[in-house]
């Protein structure tokens, strides 16, 4: 059950994967986008890490991706040209190169003695996320508070319209 | 029928994902898709973190998951605002030209 359950969903991840790479038109990228994060959301709950899947929906699939969406409709954004070279021909063997030392590695490294179980690690709810983000990682958490105001503070920054 | 996942298939999954993030940053000429593949990296990389979670039964994996959407949200917020602020000068978003640094 748990490796048809992941198999289903790491097919519909790679393959909207790769439709964020090969269309041509932004928002089509950006749904693809949103279907790979849907699909890890499911992976992330089969590892038991079931605040990061609702994160990863809410702040993800949400928050971002509906960002993405509004400033591709703001600038009006159409298909991509096809101009210049095209580097498909040195880049797809180098890919299959780098993705088949990594499964390399993985495989050398990570010998399957562990095996992944729905229910497996149940140390993911909110509780113990929220026990360890305010107990050990109290000052990364406080110090993102700062990122996210800086942030906030560029982005109108930058996107402010000048006053003459 | 085996009914557990090798934690092998989870890394593997992830190495792919990543590598297709790179192979769109790469040969993607517009600005918001290459921008979307950053992020595509970004979720390979958490989904590694989830997996090496599970793997030693430690929450801090999760955490820092949880930092690097949060990181990938503010980047977002700025870095969608450079591109509206590089359209509004240039009116275009192929990153070919938008080359005033290169020479």
């Amino acid at each position: 059950m748990d490796v048809i359950l992941f198999l289903i969903f790491a097919v519909v991840a790679v393959v909207c994967a790769i439709n964020v790479v090969v269309q041509t038109h932004p928002i089509s990228s950006a749904l693809s986008l949103v279907g790979v994060m849907g699909s890890l959301a499911v992976l992330y709950l089969l590892l038991g890490a079931e605040f990061i899947a609702a994160a990863q929906v809410i702040v993800y699939a949400g928050a971002i991706m509906v960002l993405f969406v509004f400033v591709i409709m703001l600038l009006n954004a159409g298909a991509e040209t096809k101009k210049g070279r095209s580097y498909l021909i040195p880049g797809a063997p180098l890919l299959i190169v780098f993705l088949g030392l990594m499964a390399f590695f993985v495989q050398r490294i990570f010998p399957d003695n562990t095996m992944v179980r729905f229910g497996g690690f149940t140390g993911g709810g909110p509780k113990e996320i929220g026990t360890a983000l305010f107990t050990t990682y109290l000052l990364p958490f406080e110090v993102t508070s700062i990122l996210i105001l800086v942030a906030i503070i560029g982005a109108i920054v930058l996107a402010r319209k000048e006053i003459e | 029928m085996m009914s557990a996942v090798p934690i092998s298939w989870f890394l593997t999954l992830s190495a792919i994902l990543f590598a297709l993030g790179v192979a769109g940053f790469l040969f993607r000429r517009n600005i918001i898709t290459v921008f979307m593949s950053i992020e595509l990296m970004l979720n390979a990389v958490n989904l590694s973190f989830v997996t090496f979670s599970y793997q030693h039964k430690e929450v801090a994996g999760h955490l820092f998951t949880f930092f690097v959407m949060v990181v990938a949200a503010a980047e977002a917020a700025v870095g969608l605002a450079i591109i509206l602020t590089v359209f509004k000068g240039r009116s275009t978003l192929n990153i070919d030209d938008v080359n005033s640094m290169k020479n």
